[in-house]
């Protein structure tokens, strides 16, 4: 115990915390552990435990309810064997990589301009950003509205005088699912500038001022001298959109429904309808399985890399 | 580094007007939308089907609005979303108030109460951010339904619990890293317990971080769809999921401006935090997606 310290000091501690001491040793070092053992016990169950019971269930023959006849990795043959899950699959290569690389190249370039002394750089910004605070299901609202060939932007355009004007994508079984990349990018690539400007804020003058000396024009400052600097933002933006794109669940249901057909069926939207309105629990619960196994295969080697550049300083 | 470009040769003018064009029309294609679902909803039905997206509003009426709160129909009900609207509030206000209060105390105890195996928890509790919600749904669904709270608010409030804390966590750990232990360990040598201290020493420096959370937490759980979808009944729905519905439903001539007036309403309470509190919306966004 460390009763060594004087008695008398209760009543003028610096921070006027005062009072009582506490017996040290019993509770007092316990309690952090007490009051981290909930969350940890939460963690353990919902999220560990969870994955691994739709494990379980991803190698039984569950329909309506759950039932525990197991069918070896006869669901994941199922699943591979499905027309719908390859659609769903495909659309998410689709989506996921044109998503990510229009987003990175929206935001690196309104970044990259707004770091030019903008006045109204604020207001500007505010506007790029807003649509992240949005609900992904408000945004296929709009754009189901937008989008609309009747209504939107194809009667505008045509009631200009270009009557020859096509944008009916949203109708269109080959086109729809880029309706979702363009939903999606208006929605997040405002964020990615935000992660780059504040990239962009943190670059050493210095550098730029030396490269600017040695006679460099300012494209090539950028493109030879930041965007190398900028490395680990465009890594963190690309593991961030990636992310969203392979949850993508709440943007299909309002924009698309999927439709026309299943044309624009993710995984997300696929499991969902799986396992809850077509009674195909040990169906759905292999493509979950599956969609985890995507985020793990993005996350993996990024904690990895995050980690070895840690301990290399 | 922008002090660098500052020449003003003619050639350099035109490159200053060519970058403010690009800026301003970059700021249409974000804002315009939104002025288009702003002006449709307050259009009257006639308007819509002569005009097109971008005609400015002739008789503007709020009737489109006082039917999207009040008698639109979602699914089999026909009363508007304003119901579903106060249920986001009553399952969003809890959720967030028991999230950010765990994930303080969580984030205290793994900074200035470090013991053996505390990185590991961290690690442990961090992954949770990661996993497609997918891959709980249906373990969640048959939980809650043993704890007798399936469909229900209570139960809602539950999954953006438990969800919600492994990021809340995340916001306060990194914080707390952040505050020097001085202060802390003088505290623990005049006997300070470990309520005491953060009481005293934590909670009063917390209030950036504790807007951050807040905010994070506030629009995620609002703006969730896949939880509220999967484990809501019709009384319990939250306001995406009747947004949803609203816009899907077919029964006799699609009302536009109805439509939009919803997709407004549900989108006002997270544009008035990001308007208010812009700030701490971005730093919660790359905090809470990008440190580890």
């Amino acid at each position: 115990m460390r009763d060594t310290l004087p008695m008398k000091n209760t009543s003028a501690t610096p921070l006027g915390l005062g009072a009582k001491r506490v017996p040290s040793g019993s509770l007092q070092a316990w309690l952090p552990r007490l009051v981290l053992a909930p969350s940890v016990a939460i963690s353990l169950f919902f999220v560990y435990g969870f994955m691994l019971w739709t494990f379980v269930l991803s190698l039984t023959s569950s329909r309506m309810l759950p039932s525990y006849d197991f069918v070896g990795f006869g669901q994941y043959a199922r699943l591979m064997a499905n027309e719908r899950w390859w659609v769903a699959s495909t659309n998410l290569m689709i989506f996921g990589v044109l998503f990510v690389l229009i987003c990175l190249v929206i935001g690196a370039f309104l970044a990259i301009l707004l770091d030019q002394k903008i006045r109204q750089e604020g207001a500007l910004r505010t506007i790029y950003l807003y649509p992240m605070a949005l609900s992904f299901i408000v945004t296929g609202v709009v754009w189901k509205w937008l989008l609309n060939p009747q209504l939107g932007i194809q009667a505008m355009v045509q009631s200009w005088g270009f009557e020859s004007f096509r944008f009916d994508w949203i109708v269109d079984p080959d086109m729809a699912i880029y309706t979702l990349v363009i939903a999606a990018v208006w929605q997040a690539s405002g964020f990615v500038m935000a992660l780059f400007l504040a990239g962009l804020r943190g670059i050493d003058d210095s550098i730029v001022k030396a490269a600017q000396l040695d006679g460099a024009s300012l494209p090539r400052i950028y493109w030879r001298v930041v965007m190398p600097c900028l490395r680990p933002v465009v890594f963190s933006a690309v593991m961030i959109l990636a992310h969203i794109a392979i949850k993508s669940f709440d943007l299909v249901v309002a924009l698309t429904g999927g439709g026309p057909g299943y044309a624009t069926d993710l995984p997300a939207t696929f499991m969902y309808a799986h396992a809850f309105t077509r009674a195909q629990i040990g169906l759905g619960s292999a493509s979950a399985m599956l969609m985890l196994g995507g985020v793990l295969a993005i996350l993996i080697p990024y904690l990895y890399s995050e980690l070895r550049s840690r301990k290399h300083g | 580094m922008a002090n660098v470009i500052r020449r003003q040769t003619p050639a350099a003018r035109l490159g200053r007007g060519l970058l403010y064009g690009v800026l301003i029309l970059a700021a249409l294609f974000y804002i315009l939308p939104l002025v288009v679902m702003l002006m449709t909803s307050v259009k009257p039905l006639s308007e819509i089907s002569a005009g097109t997206l971008l005609s400015l509003p002739q008789n503007p009426t709020l009737e489109p609005w006082a039917k999207a709160w009040g008698e639109a129909c979602t699914g089999m009900r026909c009363d508007g979303i304003g119901g579903y609207f106060w249920n986001s509030f009553a399952i969003v206000i809890p959720a967030v108030l028991i999230s950010t209060t765990i994930g303080a105390l969580n984030g205290y105890a793994l900074t200035k109460w470090r013991f053996k195996g505390s990185e590991l928890v961290f690690a442990l509790m961090l992954f949770g951010c990661f996993i497609p919600f997918q891959v709980v749904l249906l373990p969640m669904a048959q939980t809650l339904g043993w704890l007798g709270i399936s469909s229900s608010r209570a139960g809602l409030i539950l999954v953006h619990v438990v969800f919600g804390i492994a990021f809340t966590t995340l916001f306060f750990r990194n914080f707390y890293v952040g505050i020097p232990n001085e202060l802390v360990s003088a505290a623990k040598l005049d006997g300070a317990g470990f309520f005491r201290i953060f009481w005293r020493i934590l909670l009063p420096v917390s209030a950036p971080i504790i807007v951050v959370s807040v905010i994070w937490q506030f629009t995620q759980i609002w703006n969730d769809f896949l939880f509220g979808v999967a484990f809501s009944a019709h009384n319990t729905q939250p306001v995406t999921v009747a947004l949803n519905n609203l816009v899907n439903t077919s029964t006799g001539v699609r009302e536009y401006n109805v439509d939009m007036a919803a997709a407004m309403i549900a989108a006002l309470p997270t544009l008035v935090v990001y308007v208010l509190a812009g700030k701490y919306f971005v730093r919660g966004l790359t905090a809470g997606s990008v440190k580890g």
